[in-house]
């Protein structure tokens, strides 16, 4: 609270600078849009090069992107200068707080209001449907504007694969294949068989995308605010006691919260790490070894289904509670859109970033050049696959909690205390469906009202 | 007898007090003020709209098994942070005060530490004790001590207690350095003749002189514990694992700023507002009976 007050405070002072670089835009006659962020460099360098293209293809508009610190610092900054009248025009925001931001009323626009508003036509159908329909509404309208998606894959080393006698061009697609490649690395003497990132994006939201079951009721959420978490369910059960399991003998290491664990990977630590597809540029740079990467493996007697994306889109704001944006500037921001979604643009982006290619036109763009036949980029398309695998249902649409950031917090640490021993596995999924609903609860509360 | 300055007018009286006044105001009555407004309503995340709830957020927090559960961990985070710190300056005050070669060298290696800010002592914590890639973590490890603190919720708060402690004996280091320096040094060379040893003459005569300053420094430190740590948490364990290092403070942070539950976060601001007054209140009024001006 006194927090919220000093960040308000900090806004109203920016709020007095702010004038002053209006001022100058002024005078150049072009419509300032401002744009916040939170991707760090090198990422950060790459998007205001993209930025900087659109600023050079035409006159009437220039955006002005700000790195806002990471997702969830930019996420609060653009609601705490929403509740002072500052909001940016544009934030970009990770996959987590879709929910929140669905349900923020007046203080979004959605995409396709814009659209609609501004004339500017973008063709929804083009972009990948895992990839457009986790930024739509229930009924299909685009809510957000897609913009920076990544999957889950694994990431393994070959060589020790081979030291332990393991057939280094085909990694496991069970987990019980996994499970003997693990006992298999640990005894040819590899200290870390297995370590992963994202613990709750890996092992909850991925894994029960792939395996087709429900996270949430309510199709993961996006039918309602009224969802209830469904992940105390047997395979997930399942899962979790494999994982502890396998910490106690060894073949599992917890490498910590968010992405903490992928330091293990590139240094030879951990024999196979599972985390973004965003990982395959460091690893690229820093691995020493020979490596692979594979999809996402799946329990025995299950179809897989598609994989779910993580990243983040782009929001159109109000500037507060009681003002409204001008045509000008939503022509711009409308504008630019469009611009993302070319499919030269949209293919440099995924080229440069190691994103996904989120247009079908843009992975062709992509391949075009070639791209995936390069020695250096063998396996660049292995999360596009698995993107495309399978059939898709409601459970791998996406997920769509309000107050997700809450329970994704929740979730890592009944994880952690199951793998210290703390708690059975059925009673850390137990405390994570009643924690997380009661944050469900709160939020659907503060939300009826809009 | 005390010397009484009057003032001739109203005006320059307030006028003086007037910047003090302000920034209390401002800095704290603003948003102590909000802080408890807040912690009676309900609110979505941007404002749009606001119910009043009475009571509710204070019941809901007070209901919640993990609330209670931080403030257990508050309770030996901060007792262990104060005893610490403070120990550990009094020891090294009185090492420093002794005449010995070098003093001035000594004192200024260890009041550097206060100018350290709280994330980057952290991350200095970090890189030492880190499982995989701190030198004392890889250390341990090796020795056979199962060290992982991301995993272990005991060694984390051991970390984080260890870390908070150090960046607070410098300060506590200065304070006890001034104290020692007011204590006559007859009454030592008196005792010292009367045959006291060292150890007897620090018990006998040091420790209830510097009383004054230890009472408060237990005080301050008792503060700093409650508010003044959570860049260090922040920064080490984020609270984690599981939740064994969220303290109060840290979880008005994770639920105000990073859950945005505002109408619980202001809640357990007011209830730490309160529990940091009373403890105050009786410290000075039981503690400071017993500290001898």
């Amino acid at each position: 609270m006194f927090r919220r007050t000093l960040m308000a405070g900090a806004v109203a002072l920016a709020g007095l600078i702010g004038p002053v670089a209006q001022g100058q835009a002024q005078a150049q006659d072009r419509t300032e849009i401002q744009f916040w962020h939170g991707l760090s460099q090198p990422l950060g360098g790459l998007l205001e090069r993209l930025v900087a293209g659109f600023n050079d293809s035409q006159t009437q508009y220039r955006i002005v992107p700000t790195f806002r610190g990471s997702y969830p610092e930019t996420m609060v900054a653009a609601i705490a200068a929403f509740r002072a009248g500052q909001a940016p025009h544009l934030v970009q925001m990770f996959e987590v707080g879709t929910g929140t931001m669905i349900n923020a009323g007046r203080a979004i626009i959605p995409t396709h209001e814009l659209l609609s508003q501004t004339g500017v036509n973008i063709n929804f159908d083009d972009f990948l449907p895992g990839v457009r329909g986790y930024y739509a509404a229930a009924d299909g309208r685009q809510m957000a504007m897609p913009f920076n998606s990544s999957t889950a894959i694994v990431y393994y080393n070959k060589d020790a694969f081979r030291r332990a006698n393991l057939n280094a061009d085909q990694f496991p697609t069970t987990w019980e294949g996994v499970g003997q490649a693990l006992q298999a690395l640990k005894a040819s003497g590899h200290a870390c068989p297995m370590s992963t990132a994202w613990p709750t994006w890996l092992h909850l939201e991925q894994f029960s995308a792939i395996h087709n079951i429900p996270l949430a009721t309510q199709g993961n959420g996006f039918g309602g605010a009224n969802a209830e978490l469904r992940v105390n369910n047997p395979l997930v059960l399942r899962h979790l006691t494999n994982l502890v399991n396998w910490q106690k003998e060894g073949l599992f290491r917890w490498g910590g919260r968010d992405n903490a664990g992928e330091a293990l990977f590139p240094n030879g630590e951990c024999a196979i790490m599972l985390t973004s597809s965003g990982f395959r540029a460091r690893v690229q740079r820093e691995a020493r070894f020979d490596w692979g990467v594979a999809m996402l493996p799946t329990y025995e007697g299950t179809q897989p289904a598609n994989a779910i994306i993580g990243g983040a889109s782009l929001w159109v704001m109000n500037r507060g509670p009681n003002t409204q944006r001008s045509a000008a500037e939503l022509r711009g921001i409308a504008e630019f859109f469009a611009y993302t979604a070319r499919p030269e643009v949209a293919g440099k982006w995924h080229m440069d970033t190691g994103y996904l290619p989120i247009t079908r036109s843009g992975f062709e763009s992509a391949r075009a050049t070639g791209f995936y036949n390069q020695p250096a980029n063998i396996g660049a398309d292995v999360p596009i696959e698995q993107m495309l695998r399978g059939a898709s249902s409601e459970n791998t649409r996406g997920i769509r909690l309000g107050g997700f950031v809450e329970i994704r917090v929740i979730m890592q640490e009944e994880m952690e205390r199951a793998l210290q021993g703390q708690q059975t596995p059925e009673q850390a999924l137990t405390n994570m469906t009643t924690r997380g609903n009661a944050v469900l609860r709160n939020f659907e509360r503060a939300n009826r009202g809009g | 007898m005390r010397k009484k300055v009057i003032f001739k007018g109203i005006a320059l009286p307030w006028l003086l007090l007037l910047p003090q006044l302000l920034i209390t105001g401002v800095f704290f009555f603003w948003p102590a003020g909000q802080a408890i407004y807040g912690s009676f309503l309900r609110e979505d995340a941007f404002g749009l709209s606001r119910q009043f709830v009475g009571l509710e957020n204070f019941t809901e927090v007070l209901a919640d098994p993990n609330y209670l559960a931080s403030g257990w961990t508050t309770v030996i985070f901060s007792t262990s942070v104060a005893f610490l710190a403070l120990a550990a300056a009094l020891y090294l005050a009185v090492q420093a005060d002794k005449a010995i070669r070098g003093a001035n060298a000594y004192k200024t290696m260890l009041i550097w530490p206060y100018a350290v800010a709280p994330a980057i002592a952290a991350v200095l914590w970090l890189f030492m004790f880190h499982p995989q890639i701190g030198l004392f973590g890889r250390m341990l490890n090796g020795l056979g001590v199962p060290w992982d603190y991301k995993l272990n919720g005991d060694q984390a708060l051991l970390l984080v207690i260890l870390a908070a402690a150090w960046k607070q004996v410098s300060y506590n280091f200065i304070f006890f350095m001034a104290g020692l320096q007011s204590i006559p040094k007859s009454v030592l060379e008196a005792a010292a003749i009367d045959g006291a040893r060292p150890m007897r003459r620090f018990w006998t005569i040091i420790f209830p002189l510097l009383a004054p300053t230890s009472f408060f420094l237990l005080v301050v430190n008792i503060v700093y514990a409650f508010f003044d740590t959570f860049g260090t948490i922040h920064a080490l364990t984020g609270g984690g694992p599981g939740q064994a290092t969220t303290t109060l403070i840290y979880k008005v942070y994770v639920d105000g700023v990073q859950n945005l539950n505002f109408g619980s976060s202001a809640a357990q601001s007011v209830i730490l507002m309160v529990i940091v007054i009373l403890l105050t209140a009786v410290q000075f009024r039981f503690i400071e009976r017993k500290v001898h001006y």
